[in-house]
Formats: structure tokens, C-alpha cells, sequence
């Protein structure tokens, strides 16, 4: 039996970018229920360190948001969608300042005002943020205002469909309860995903055991697309060792507060990776560098602040080519740059992390880094204005959705998309419910999504649900990682194939077991896995997050297009098109042009 | 550099349950939640634990590792001789649910009914403007990642939990007294803190404060710093006078 409630708006996922979509919706006067993996205030978003974008020009006056846009469309190699990122640019700041008046507390200026630090393809000061642990600010805030605005949380509820009605538009959601197994739906004529990226089909990732792509396979499989999932990208400096914190994120901020990438020959080689692309406004040698950090109208960023995919290809190469430190990472030098004080005052966590986890002290020490699998750009193909995906009643916010950020984000740019996009979708979200007949999902609906949810333990001689995910993991991160070609992925497409085909068993009960879980997680990673392959194999060039052995240079015709994935006609795998991309007009293109 | 490593673990739910003993395989480097996801991969599929990021920021590992309530995260297995018995165990102030998950809704129960923060109006700019000293206190108890071990160590609900109705716990004390500190915060919460949350019950024993994983001097920052001033406000003379004096003007 499943029981069922009855809402206008149900929020899948309870990060950012979901919070911020509740509390709107519920300020536009929806019933809203949201709805998560791991108790309130655990999602991932609490990972984010080092700040949230917006131009504010506290610290720069002559910041605005026509230079965040600029930088955003730069960052992402030009494949964004011009109007996500336009809106992105103009609403952040009004973003930022809300979550003040529900508690935040950031760090501030002499001045009193928010304080604002630099990050990479930023030209000028411009994260919001609390000490590294900007994120954690970012979910308690919302946490505490949807908790005082009396919103409904289902915690430890895991979403594994979307329900439509005849007509094809949204009626509900259903799930399982963790803590008992039982079933759970929720009537509701919206439904906003949120539910976040896909870094566990990886085994080197930043992310929490929550990111296996639920809200991208759920919207696949209720008829809406994604668009640019070949486009994932790897942060440059996760940390290396020991083995078992692999890939745990080194926040941008380290390079930001005057951090440094050494080679094992102790050069500082960034210098010998800035693309054209980006020559015109990066420093050429190490005393322009230095000196920008405290002028910025008379310098160029250094180099180790280029957009993250410069950074990550960078310091792969250089592994690659022997010049690595000992564990198969680069150097990242803060302590012969800052004072030990001033690096446990703006790093607290950082040096906290490396102390606890890998006894390093890194205000005497350098840190060991290479990159870790951390953003998918790639996600639902949504409406700019409304976050409305080609489902009617079906939204998407945050990292789940697609097209914010092109080929490459900006560090920074992520929680300000989750507040700007959240928020937009609440109120769509609200607007199209009020407009909505009352939803209501059939008895046949429910019997057969409870039916799919307890197959596993009804096999009896299938695999191991942890073996076939590793086997996945190891075929993402060794053959679609960060430098691709034709043959390994296409070997990765067949791995998928042959885990697509098994049969998975659990052994126990339904109460809290998380091999179960896992079970139902799988289809949904290996969903995401193939739309990620076949994009990358049918995406000839090298463009911001994908990179091609054989195609080393972006391609201007394929910078005039965007791959879309959708299920195929038998619902087996994914069927990829071409669209071209929309076209900016020209009083944006502009901006482009003029100097800087 | 494995080794064997000799692990008890509690299994069992609302009903009842035992220790059981595993041996697991561990490597270099790594920390007790790494094991326990060994285990659960290779010998307990089912066995239930919460986690999430695994790197100290999130608060939801946590347990009692041979009787010390820690994040299993942040627990390295180094920290143990290789032939010592490592034994995992559910944190014991709340309801296990099963196996190493409580039931931890005592806290989302006693955070919903603080009074919100309620800030007072921005400047005419649009601003908020405060100085970097004065957000500094409240700062560091919103460092706080909600790992309820400060919660699960108190022995004035873990040894007592019929306190539980009248007491909040530390880590919603300190909230309070984050709102108390707060620049922006207009809404008194004194006499909340000492008639609803229970401020009176702690007797600053400090156990909160040494098994914080963050660090946060929660008793010496946030505990006697907010029962000095609930004694202010509730003792002071000139309080009270003042007080009297203006409920009698109409």
C-alpha cells in the first residue's frame, strides 16, 4: 500500500537550489512538500567552499552584471544559453542579499558590506562568502527559513518516478520511505527537480553518495530532455592522498588566497597552459601575477585562475608527461605564500581537512592535488525564464538542469545558479499548479512503480548491486574521463550495455537497506552514463568540459550546436540530435566586443 | 600495507540487536567509514549507515567508536592498533532505527521551535552593514555541521530521557545564543532559553565541546556566555526597574 498526499508543488532534492524553489513557491502560496535522500541539511551543497558569484562590487565598484555575463559566456567556451546566463548575472546579487535578511552571515568588508573574494575566469572580486564553507551558510540559512515558513520536508524519501497523466503532464511522484521501505506518493500538478549531478558513476569525485543522476534519468523517463551531458567537468584539485579521500574537493579559494601549482621541478606551470583564448587577460610572468592580487587595474590574473578545465587538462599533462608529485598529483603551494595565521583565518577547513584526513599541515606544507570528477554542466533542457523542461508541470533547478553554463562553469557560478534558477522555478512552479486541474494519479499507476521498486529482491540469482556499480565507476573513469577518444569510449558503451543487461539482488528487509537503495540508484547512473558517452563520442572537438584526443581545438560549426539527449522509441537507451544553439542578440553580442 | 582489521559492529533495529564480529581489509589511509563500506560492499549489503560526503562537512556519520561518539569520516583507522577490535556502535542518546541509523527527529523537533530570527530593517542603501568582529562570534556556531554528537554525548538526556521534553541540547542552546549574538536579531529568546530550552539542566561538564568535530568552543563561547545573561536580564535591578517603570507608562 502506498500512501498518498496531496500537494501543489513537490520539490525533489533539498539543496540549494530545492530550498530556494520551496520557500518561493511557498511565498506565492502553494502547498509545497519537499522531498530528499538524507536528512534535512546534509545535500550536497553543504560541500561548496569557496563562495557564491554575483556582482555586487563591493570590493570593485566597476563590477556589474554585464562583466559577469561576459566572464560566464567566456567560462563556458560561448555554449551557454545566453539568457540563463544573463539572468543569472542581473538577479545574483538580489539573490544574496535575501539570504541576510533569513540569518546569513558572511564575512565582510572594512565598510561593513558583504565581502567579495576572487575565483578563477572572475575578472574582478566577486564570491560572497563565509571563511571555505560558503555551502554549508547557503543550506543552513535556507534550512532554517523553509523550517520557520513551516514547509513540509520528507527526509530520507528517495523519488524512483515521475507520474503523468493521459495528456502527458505531470500528476505526482513516487517513492520509498529509507527508514521503513514503505511507499510513498505525492499528488501534485508541478514537480521541481533538484536533485543535484551524477559524480558517483565515477569513482575520483567530489560528490556525495546522493548524485546518481535520479532527477536527470527521472525526467528522461517521463518524456523531457537534457541537453550538453557530454560536458562534465573535473575539478583541478581534489586531494590525491591517502587513497580513501581521493577526489575529496580542495576549494578553488586556496588559489584564489595566492595558492600556487608547482610541477615536481618546482616550476610554477600554468604559465606554459593559457590558451589564446584567454592570453589578452592573463599574466605572463610571476611578478605581474603576484602583484595583481592586491591590484587589479594594472594586472593580469594569474594563470592558475583560468577557467577550471585550463586547470584540470593542465595539471593532467602534466602528470602525464612524469613531472607529477608522489602520489600522481601537482603541488599546490599556500604555505611559502601566506602566513600561517592568514591561511588557518581564510582555509579553516582546508587546513582542518588535511590536517584530520591526511596529516598535512598545509600552512608548512604543499598539498598534493590532482583533478576529481565534480559538475555535470549537462542536464534538463529547460525554459531560460521559467525552468520549465518539455514535460508540462515538470521543472528542473540547479545542477540537474542544463544550459546555465555551457561547455565549463565558473567556481562560484553554482550556488548563485541554485538561488537565481530555484527561485524562478518556484514561482513557475506555483503559477502553473494555481492553473492546474487537480492532480490525480490511478491505482494501476502505483501498483506498477511498486512493482519495479521490489524487483531486486524478488531476484534471486542476480549480481551483486556494489559490484556492478564499481564495475561502472571504473569504466566512466578510466575511458570517459577528462581526455577522451573514439575507441575507449565506444568500449565504455559496451561495458554499460552489459551492466544495462543484468539483473541485480538484494538480500534482506525493506527497512533502511541500502543495497536495495543502491539497486534503484543503478538504472538511473547508468542512464546518465550513456546520454554522458554517446555525446562525447558524437561531439567531434574539444570545447570547455569534453576534450578529444583526436580533436584537440574547439570547431566553429560545432560551437553553433547543442546534443540532445532523449529515451529512445523503445525505451531501451538514449537517442542523441542536433539543435542548433539560440542565438544571443545583438545588443548582448555587444559585450563582447568591447575592451576590456 | 593491508591489513585484517577485527571490527564489531551493533545489527539490529528497534527490537533489539547484538554485536556481531567481521573481519574487513583495510589500506593506508583510511578512516573507519571507508571499512564500513568495504563491509557493506563485500559481506552486509544491508548493513544500514548513514553518510554523505565523506570529508568532516556534512555531520551524518555519526556513531560511537569503542564507546567515543565520533564522525566516522573523520576517524582514521592509523588511529587503532592493527590487532585491536574496533567496535561501531549507533549513537546511544537516540532510537536506533537499524543497525548504525538513529533516530535522530528529536533535533529537527527541538530546532522548529526556536523563534525564528527576525531581523530589523536594512539601511536606507539596501545594506546590511556590520563589521567583520561583530558576525565573528555567531560565525563560529554556524560552523556547527549538525552531527548531533554534542546531542548524543549530553548525559542530561543520554542518561536521563525523560529530560528530553524540557531540554534542547546543546547544539540548539548554541543556536540560541547565535541568535542572541546575532547583529541583525531583534527578538529576545532569554527567557525561551531558560523556561523552553532548558539552559538551567546544563551544568557545563564541557562534554559537548570535546567531541565536537568542528571544534566550536560551545560551552566556553556559546553556553555560559548566554546563562550570564539570562541571569542578567532575569537578577539585574536595574532590569527589573526598568522594566517595571515601563509597563506602567500607557
Amino acid at each position: 500500500m502506498t500512501d498518498l498526499h496531496n500537494y501543489d508543488v513537490v520539490v525533489v532534492g533539498a539543496g540549494g537550489a530545492g530550498l530556494r524553489a520551496a520557500i518561493e513557491a511557498h511565498d506565492q502560496g502553494a502547498r509545497v512538500a519537499v522531498v530528499c535522500k538524507s536528512l534535512l541539511g546534509k545535500a550536497h551543497t553543504v560541500m561548496a567552499e569557496g563562495g557564491i558569484a554575483a556582482a555586487m562590487g563591493n570590493l570593485y565598484p566597476e563590477d556589474n552584471w554585464r562583466v559577469h555575463f561576459r566572464d560566464t559566456m567566456r567560462g563556458g567556451k560561448m555554449l551557454n544559453h545566453w539568457r540563463m546566463a544573463q539572468l543569472h548575472a542581473q538577479e545574483a546579487p538580489d539573490r544574496v542579499r535575501e539570504l541576510e535578511d533569513w540569518g546569513a552571515l558572511f564575512d565582510r568588508t572594512k565598510d561593513g558590506l558583504i565581502s567579495q573574494r576572487d575565483f578563477g575566469g572572475h575578472r574582478f572580486a566577486r564570491l560572497a562568502h563565509v571563511g571555505d564553507r560558503t555551502g554549508l551558510e547557503l543550506i543552513r540559512t535556507l534550512q532554517q527559513r523553509a523550517v520557520a515558513l513551516g514547509i513540509d520536508v520528507y527526509m530520507e524519501h528517495t523519488i524512483t518516478r515521475l507520474l503523468t497523466g493521459p495528456d502527458g503532464a505531470i500528476s505526482g511522484a513516487f517513492g520509498y520511505r529509507r527508514v521503513d521501505g514503505e511507499f510513498v506518493a505525492w499528488q501534485a500538478p508541478s514537480v521541481i527537480l533538484a536533485t543535484g549531478g551524477i559524480g558517483k558513476s565515477y569513482v575520483v569525485t567530489s560528490n556525495s553518495w546522493e548524485y546518481t543522476g535520479d532527477g536527470h534519468s527521472l525526467a528522461l523517463q517521463a518524456g523531457a530532455s537534457l541537453v550538453n551531458m557530454e560536458f562534465v567537468q573535473f575539478h583541478p584539485t581534489g586531494m590525491v592522498w591517502p587513497i580513501s579521500v581521493k577526489g575529496i574537493l580542495i576549494t578553488e579559494s586556496v588559489r584564489g588566497e595566492g595558492g600556487v601549482l608547482k610541477n615536481s621541478e618546482g616550476r610554477r606551470f600554468m604559465f606554459d597552459y593559457i590558451p589564446e583564448f584567454f592570453r589578452a587577460e592573463t599574466a605572463d610572468t610571476e611578478e605581474e601575477a603576484d602583484r595583481w592580487y592586491d591590484d587589479h587595474a594594472n594586472n593580469r590574473r594569474p594563470p592558475e585562475l583560468l577557467p577550471r578545465d585550463e586547470v584540470a587538462r593542465a595539471i593532467n599533462a602534466e602528470v602525464k608527461a612524469g613531472r607529477g608529485s608522489p602520489h600522481g598529483g601537482v603541488f599546490l603551494d599556500i604555505a611559502s605564500r601566506r602566513s600561517a595565521e592568514d591561511i588557518k583565518r581564510r582555509l579553516p577547513s582546508m587546513y582542518h581537512q588535511f590536517k584530520e584526513l591526511a596529516e598535512v599541515d598545509i600552512t608548512v606544507e604543499a598539498m598534493e592535488v590532482g583533478p576529481t570528477c565534480h559538475y555535470v554542466m549537462g542536464g534538463v533542457e529547460v525554459d531560460p525564464e521559467s525552468q520549465a523542461a518539455l514535460v508540462p508541470g515538470l521543472f528542473a533547478a540547479g545542477e540537474v538542469s542544463g544550459g546555465m553554463h555551457g561547455s565549463n562553469r565558473l567556481g562560484g557560478n553554482s550556488l548563485s545558479d541554485l538561488l537565481v534558477f530555484g527561485k524562478r522555478a518556484g514561482t513557475a512552479a506555483a503559477t502553473h499548479a494555481k492553473a492546474s486541474m487537480a492532480a490525480s494519479i490511478t491505482q494501476e499507476a502505483l501498483a506498477d512503480a511498486e512493482q519495479a521498486a521490489l524487483r531486486p529482491f524478488e531476484e534471486k540469482s542476480g549480481d551483486n548491486p556494489y559490484a556492478v556499480w564499481h564495475a561502472l565507476q571504473a569504466a566512466m573513469n578510466e575511458l570517459v574521463g577528462i581526455i577522451r577518444n573514439a575507441d575507449e569510449v565506444e568500449r565504455a558503451l559496451a561495458t554499460i550495455e552489459e551492466l544495462k543487461a543484468k539483473k541485480l539482488s538484494v538480500t534482506g528487509g525493506r527497512a533502511y537497506n541500502p543495497g536495495w537503495h543502491l539497486a534503484l540508484d543503478l538504472p538511473n547512473m547508468l542512464r546518465v552514463s550513456e546520454c554522458i558517452a554517446k555525446a562525447a563520442l558524437e561531439r567531434q572537438e574539444s570545447r570547455g568540459g569534453h576534450t578529444r584526443d583526436e580533436f584537440p581545438k574547439p570547431d566553429a560549426e560545432w560551437g553553433k550546436l547543442n546534443l540532445i539527449c532523449t529515451l529512445n522509441d523503445d525505451r531501451s537507451g538514449i537517442a542523441l540530435t542536433r539543435k542548433p544553439l539560440p542565438v544571443m542578440p545583438p545588443e548582448l553580442a555587444e559585450i563582447f566586443e568591447e575592451t576590456l | 600495507m593491508s591489513y585484517e582489521a577485527k571490527l564489531r559492529v551493533w545489527r539490529g533495529d528497534a527490537d533489539g540487536g547484538d554485536l556481531q564480529d567481521y573481519t574487513v581489509t583495510v589500506n593506508e589511509g583510511e578512516v573507519v567509514l571507508d571499512v564500513i563500506h568495504r563491509l557493506q560492499a563485500t559481506q552486509a549489503g544491508d548493513l544500514a549507515v548513514r553518510w554523505n560526503c565523506k570529508a568532516g562537512k556534512c555531520g551524518s556519520c555519526s556513531a560511537e567508536i569503542n564507546g567515543r561518539p565520533r564522525l566516522m569520516c573523520l576517524t582514521r583507522m592509523g588511529d587503532f592498533q592493527e590487532d585491536q577490535v574496533v567496535t561501531i556502535t549507533p549513537m546511544r542518546t537516540f532510537p536506533v532505527i537499524r543497525d548504525l541509523v538513529t533516530d535522530v527527529s528529536f533535533n529537527y523537533e527541538k530546532a522548529a521551535a526556536i523563534p525564528p530570527f527576525t531581523p530589523k530593517p536594512r539601511e536606507k542603501d539596501g545594506t546590511y552593514r556590520m563589521q567583520q568582529i561583530d558576525v565573528e562570534r555567531s560565525q563560529e556556531f554556524r560552523k556547527c555541521i549538525e552531527c548531533f554528537l554534542c546531542q548524543d554525548t549530553c548525559h542530561v538526556i543520554r542518561d536521563h530521557e525523560d529530560n528530553m521534553p524540557a531540554f534542547s541540547g546543546p547544539r540548539f542552546l548554541m543556536r540560541i545564543a547565535e541568535l542572541d549574538m546575532h547583529p541583525l536579531d531583534t527578538v529576545d529568546r532569554k527567557e525561551f532559553a531558560q523556561e523552553q530550552a532548558g539552559l538551567g539542566m546544563c551544568n557545563i561538564t564541557k562534554c559537548c565541546t570535546e567531541v565536537c568535530p568542528e571544534g566550536i568552543h560551545i560551552t566556553d563561547n556559546a553556553l555560559i556566555p548566554l546563562k550570564e545573561r539570562v541571569v542578567d536580564k532575569k537578577y539585574d535591578p536595574l532590569t527589573w526597574l526598568g522594566n517595571t517603570i515601563r509597563r506602567r507608562t500607557p
